[in-house]
């Protein structure tokens, strides 16, 4: 039974919280997508009622996902919306300047093309990572596109994780990895980055040599690190990753490499390639994002990279799973790593005019949450910010006391502020998530307006204690 | 103290010899999983390799090699010039004004009503919505009758998933020694229930058919019904090809059968409905219930579609809608041109002496190759003959095509090696070179 009260809000008999209704982009006025933002249930149904609470044949279906998703909307409901991890801006006219050329390119551009990567992008990507990785990079052999990076992480677990295998996943950690992990047959083993000191950047969140080392068994198959880190920000130093190698050549593990935020880093903090280091290359699999690149996460291009004895079996996963990617978009990207191969460097590439501007952002993201109480942990790289919640007094008002502080707090800030923000515990295993309950996490790769919008929420609450 | 000492001994070299075999593991450690063992092949790799080394006329690959129709272009073009939106991501389960349309659309021809965020799916292509029906629905264990020929992939996604393939034969129904067209290839209802065991999970049905272009008619596919609604299985329609039915053929959706909804997976693709096999959109239609789950892999392996193609596809099926069964509906107009192209395709073979089985729908035509006699000129006699031969076409006469027992299960290849499947959705131009190289070699004969 859904039941519709003057604010907007739903309320269903079976569930007590109120959900938020935000109506469909087609503007139909009888589909309604309510996401759920503070809890890990995604909410969505259709068909649904007037005010006087007699619902019409609502078909309704509740899912649970550890990431919350959130589709983009106009909006009836004003939330300022820092949650999701995509940007509210545009890509970069040269990239979609590409794909309109692609897409006007003739007949071929609208067929197959090579399933295991458009001729022109593989050749791109090569050209452009050889160098950075410090090894010739075979274009047919040694790279795989993908729908996405989130695809290449799947073809990788399907590929090199078997029934039975351990597979360390450092926390916090981009939730997929989990039910990927667990998806192959594999048991996933936890290994958190822990604060020390002050804790007032992301490269004070480090790993423990002997933490690490302590996890690892006969069954350990491989580990998986994401540098820069969802949700924290972590640059990891070459002295870190060096230590991670040096235990993956010692006991033989692959090492599965997120690197989707890979030009986004500040502060002059260096992004390096654990496929780099000696021995590393063979074992490795390094993925990236041309949504991430280039700021256009809705096209899914992405890749993987690697030995070519190791890609081959992520082929043969893809050829039985997808086997075609989109051509227009591979075609976009490809044009869009050849000017970047020229301009690299320079000003005017957009990997280093993206970052900048999105080091503007964060600090001014960084103020406003200091100015309130909150306090940020500065994010050396990627797209979100982490703040500690601890020191906010407020009165949450709320009936469940054994939800998580971060999961209430979140709930809060959207009903009673309308600021949309992600828990930071959902990025964590249920076996340490009580121990990292007090951080939110922000998602600062947003319009000026967004972030100004975001600002005068948190003005005013100041404000007002 | 001499017996402590010995056990002590052997104890010692046990643990050598763990160490060295645990040194012997670690460098001779297999890296990928068993899912990956014997579904690395496949006759496309092979094919497209050679018919890329060598100059051909190309009927082998089943995509156009002309335009998308120009409404479709532009909708994409327009979609991508649509502003930030466009290009981030959308719904994961499906773009919401592209599944209201097909929601919208499918609804009167399936005559149910289709809820568009409950009953679909939209993946990467009609391939990935295999994938995860698969995946969703198949278990260790669990049997799935394919009917053969079947496009290749049903076989390594059945064994990824832990299931067991069952094989049955569509059979050429011979009367007087003559396989003139498609619908003389039929499914026998006992061969087909006696396939069934109490592992069975679903039944892959492909329809129109690829390679032959059958396409089923509604007593074939009641018979399949009846054996699904007796034995609670559930049943994968491809319907790729749905639009492109010849000489009034009619497309009929299993899905629409009394009984069938909540148990059938519908899977389409707007690459071959809108000719565009190259933009990757795809999906799959059922009952909620059953898609659920299909949801649940989706969101696990590819989780977002891309944007801006399926904005566009969305436009193409609202235009359709508005122009359905009139003349300038594309789902008119693209049958009737490929219609043409068939009969032209049809005479060219029959000229050179290879019998075509003439398609009631689809992509591809396969033609009998048992009359020709030709001197092959290759080492290989343990290979099929159909795979001699279309190596032979490609290297000799420079013509691709596909052998049409790269369709079969291995227990069933050697009774159709005799077929190899022609693509005519091609240009003009493209059959014209065809049959210029069938002409002269004709001649040569």
């Amino acid at each position: 039974m859904i039941v519709q009260n003057e604010k907007g809000y739903v309320f269903f008999s079976s569930i007590t919280r109120p959900m938020k209704a935000t109506y469909c982009s087609t503007g139909s006025n009888e589909d309604f997508i309510f996401s759920d933002y503070y809890s890990t249930w995604f909410l969505v149904c259709s068909n649904v009622t007037d005010n006087s609470g007699n619902s019409t044949a609502v078909s309704e279906q509740l899912f649970r996902t550890n990431r919350v998703e959130f589709t983009q909307l106009a909006a009836e409901y004003k939330v300022v919306n820092l949650g999701q991890g995509f940007p509210d801006f545009s890509p970069p006219p040269f990239i979609q300047e590409a794909f309109c050329k692609a897409v006007s390119g003739g007949p071929t551009m609208h067929q197959y093309t090579r399933a295991f990567g458009h001729p022109p992008l593989v050749k791109s990507l090569a050209k452009f990572f050889s160098g950075i990785v410090g090894h010739e990079i075979d274009a047919l052999e040694d790279i795989l596109v993908t729908v996405g990076a989130y695809q290449a992480l799947f073809c990788a677990f399907q590929a090199l994780v078997d029934e039975g295998d351990e597979v360390i996943i450092v926390e916090p950690f981009f939730d997929c990895y989990q039910p990927m992990v667990a998806m192959a047959g594999g048991k996933a083993v936890y290994v958190p980055l822990r604060p020390s000191g002050a804790v007032l950047s992301s490269g004070d969140w480090v790993l423990s040599a002997e933490e690490l080392a302590s996890k690892i068994t006969a069954r350990t198959k491989a580990i998986v690190i994401n540098t820069p880190n969802n949700p924290i920000g972590k640059v990891y130093k070459t002295e870190e990753l060096q230590m991670i190698a040096d235990l993956c050549i010692k006991h033989d593990l692959l090492c599965i490499s997120d690197e989707v935020y890979e030009w986004l880093t500040y502060d002059g903090a260096k992004h390096v390639k654990i496929a780099s280091l000696p021995g590393m290359w063979e074992r490795t699999v390094t993925v990236g994002s041309a949504g991430k690149t280039f700021s256009a996460t809705g096209w899914k291009v992405g890749w993987a990279m690697g030995s070519g004895q190791v890609i081959k079996h992520m082929k043969t996963i893809h050829q039985n799973t997808v086997y075609h990617c989109a051509t227009a978009a591979q075609e976009a990207v490809g044009h869009g790593f050849e000017r970047e191969h020229k301009l690299f460097g320079s000003p005017e590439s957009y990997f280093q005019q993206l970052p900048a501007t999105l080091q503007q952002k964060r600090t001014k993201l960084a103020a406003c949450l200091e100015s309130v109480g909150l306090q940020p942990v500065m994010p050396e790289g990627g797209y979100f910010m982490i703040a500690d919640i601890s020191s906010v007094k407020v009165n949450l008002n709320d009936q469940s006391t054994d939800e998580a502080d971060d999961f209430r707090f979140v709930k809060w800030l959207i009903k009673e502020k309308g600021l949309a923000t992600i828990p930071v515990s959902a990025f964590y295993s249920p076996e340490h998530r009580k121990e990292f309950d007090n951080y939110i996490r922000f998602c600062f790769v947003k319009e000026d307006s967004t972030l100004d919008a975001a600002e005068e929420i948190l003005r005013k609450w100041s404000q007002e204690q």
